[in-house]
């Protein structure tokens, strides 16, 4: 089947993914003085900015706000940047897509698999500001792989589709970001459900990234365990989207030398 | 000659569609406007029509060609990066293509960070790249900047870092375009050695290049592909002289154009006009004008000259010039006690020169008919000109037939 064996290619070349995206995460710091200690030191500044701006200046009337909010920032991190960046692997691909034989499903990937890594590494970061404000993490953490893993493969599906359509219509990454920034304020990322209408809740779970985003304060903020009929839709969702997206992915792959 | 051949290509297509910026360019727009459409279909440009060829194993093939006639598409798709439109390629064993050298480098990388990326990228395993790591490196002769990043680079150290990660996949197939053609001396002699280091390992090598040279020496076999389809194959000498020669006829069709256009001849002319130059005609030996010559060729220069008054001590005469004003060669009728005759009142006159033993270079004409005593009928300075192409880079103007030889001196 085109799915098992786009999927098992990919497999077959994790040394180069694995190096790949190493290289874009110690590319991304290298020649700065700090380096690597960037990859833990921006979320840091970043949960800095957020707690002064929504604690300090907007007064949030919500207990442990600060953690909450990170709990929800930082999983969408991963996901705006990982669609940001993974809608333009081929087109930026460069030689590697004109002028060498090479798998080039391993580009998206890279991508997705460099940001989800820079996400794990800021989970540190989290955990620590939850010690500090006095939460426990609770049995509902054990549950954390499986939501990363739901999350991990709704954000890959996404960017095989979006890298295609990017490299035929170049608009795709300019449309992208501004429905990001839709997309995020329309996610009770920043917000508890509870903030919404109650009677128009049921939009709210329509929504992929709502799905994800709850997951994560479920198991890592409120310490419940997730709704797994709503995680398990997700990965339906994603494995459908997966299935379009390599259609469409090898479908238009001979293409890309000749479009780029 | 029992194994198959190394590369099989049969009944090739290659089309591009033609990309113009303002309209075909696709945007969501023109998607929504009219999703279905197929009339992009006709703008297809076809750039490989009907190529057929194989290469055994061993053997080494050479791609020339003008400009745009589908060299580098034809190696992409030996390369696998573009698909063919219609037809079979096969390509047997593994395939290192020298078409980029250095692909997928990162600037802020050290050359040896990027060297173990880049034989990742094209294809080595983890135990390949260990094995022949310190040979790739001692290979590109980087000393001590192999752990500098490569931004800091030269183009030639860059050039000789991929050159040497390429060279080092020990392919079965070896696709080379171009690329040798940049780096110093020293890396031009490292890819000749190379090259020939493979030809002695029974590598197949494909070839593309405007070095028709370095296809002398090295090819067994030449394809000359022009337009999209094989204008002509087979053993060097011949398939790379019939290129010459269409060239030269091109060359000398924009010459003639130029020549007509430009004006770049400052002719002069003088004389009473009892005789008049009608035409003056360069022609090659099957006769045809030409205004390119490749040195040795046989010229034949024809004058139609016209007697107003008749006179009965007509002397025709040439000379000869190269661009810079030097005269090559200049002599008339009479010196050269040519014996004509009585000149009718109108004729063409015919100078043979058999063999052009000039250099490269450009060459102008000046033609005259004039009286013994020198009095000029018609005199006309620097009426054409002709080019002379040349392989060889020889210098001056005369270049005599010639042959070198060696041999050992006795001592006495």
């Amino acid at each position: 089947m085109l799915l098992t064996r786009h999927l098992g290619e990919l497999w077959r070349h994790r040394a180069l993914v694995a190096a790949l995206a190493g290289r874009e995460l110690k590319g991304r710091y290298r020649g700065s003085v700090l380096g690597f200690l960037w990859t833990f030191l921006n979320p840091l500044l970043l949960l800095l900015v957020y707690a002064l701006v929504f604690s300090v200046y907007f007064r949030v009337q919500m207990e442990h706000y600060a953690v909450f909010m990170f709990t929800g920032l930082l999983p969408w991190i991963f996901f705006s940047q990982g669609l940001m960046e993974g809608a333009g692997a081929i087109v930026d691909g460069g030689s590697l897509v004109t002028k060498v034989l090479f798998p080039q499903q391993v580009l998206p990937a890279v991508k997705v698999v460099s940001n989800f890594v820079n996400f794990l590494l800021s989970l540190p970061i989290l955990l620590f500001f939850m010690l500090a404000d006095g939460l426990r993490p609770g049995p509902a953490m054990l549950a954390f792989p499986v939501v990363a893993l739901v999350h991990l493969a709704f954000t890959f599906a996404c960017v095989l589709v979006l890298c295609v359509a990017t490299v035929f219509m170049r608009d795709t990454r300019h449309i992208l970001g501004n429905l990001i920034t839709l997309w995020f304020f329309l996610t009770p990322v920043l917000y508890p459900l509870t903030q919404v209408p109650e009677r128009w809740q049921w939009l709210v779970y329509l929504n992929p990234a709502a799905v994800f985003t709850l997951s994560y304060h479920d198991v890592i903020f409120w310490g419940r365990w997730p709704r797994w009929d709503h995680l398990g839709l997700l990965a339906l969702l994603s494995l459908a989207i997966l299935a379009v997206g390599v259609r469409v992915f090898e479908h238009y792959k001979e293409y890309f030398a000749e479009k780029i | 000659m029992s194994s198959p051949p190394a590369i099989e290509v049969s009944d090739l297509v290659k089309r591009f569609r033609r990309e113009m910026l303002v309209r075909d360019y696709g945007t969501w727009k023109s998607l929504l406007l009219r999703p279905f459409s197929r009339q992009r279909r006709r703008d297809l440009v076809t750039v490989l029509d009907g190529v057929n060829f194989s290469v055994d194993p061993g053997r080494t093939l050479a791609i020339i060609g003008q400009n745009g006639s589908g060299k580098s598409t034809l190696l992409k798709i030996l390369a696998g990066i573009y698909k063919p439109d219609a037809g079979v390629v096969k390509v047997r064993g593994r395939v290192s293509s020298l078409i980029e050298l250095g692909a997928g480098f990162h600037p802020e990388f050290s050359g040896r960070e990027n060297v173990q990326l880049n034989a990742a990228i094209l294809g080595l395993s983890k135990k390949e790249i260990a094995e022949r790591f310190d040979h790739i490196v001692a290979y590109s002769g980087l000393g001590e900047y192999i752990d500098a990043p490569v931004r800091t680079y030269s183009s030639g150290m860059y050039v000789r870092l991929g050159f040497s990660v390429a060279v080092n996949v020990d392919p079965d197939v070896l696709l080379v375009d171009e690329v040798l053609a940049v780096g110093d001396e020293a890396f031009a002699h490292k890819c000749e050695d190379k090259v020939n280091q493979f030809r002695r390992a029974g590598k197949t090598i494909v070839l593309v290049t405007h070095d028709l040279g370095a296809v002398e020496k090295y090819a067994d076999e030449v394809i000359w592909l022009d337009g999209g389809c094989v204008a002509a194959r087979g053993e060097p000498k011949p398939v790379i002289d019939a290129y010459r020669q269409k060239v030269a006829t091109q060359e000398d069709q924009i010459r003639r154009d130029q020549c007509q256009s430009e004006g770049e001849l400052r002719q002069e002319r003088w004389g009473d006009g009892d005789v008049v130059i009608e035409a003056v005609r360069v022609l090659d030996a099957a006769g045809g004008e030409r205004a390119v010559f490749q040195h040795g060729e046989a010229l034949t220069l024809e004058i139609d000259y016209r007697q107003v008054k008749p006179t009965d001590d007509l002397v025709f005469g040439v000379a000869l010039s190269t661009a810079q004003g030097v005269l090559c060669y200049g002599s008339n009728t009479h010196i050269d006690r040519a014996e004509l005759g009585q000149a009718p009142p109108a004729g063409t006159v015919r100078l043979a020169i058999e063999r052009l033993d000039l250099v490269q270079g450009t060459y102008l004409l000046d033609v005259a008919a004039h009286a013994k005593d020198g009095r000029a009928y018609d005199y006309i300075k620097q009426i054409t000109s002709f080019a002379v192409r040349s392989p060889v880079g020889d210098e001056g103007v005369f270049r005599p037939p010639h042959r070198w030889s060696l041999a050992p001196r006795r001592e006495a």
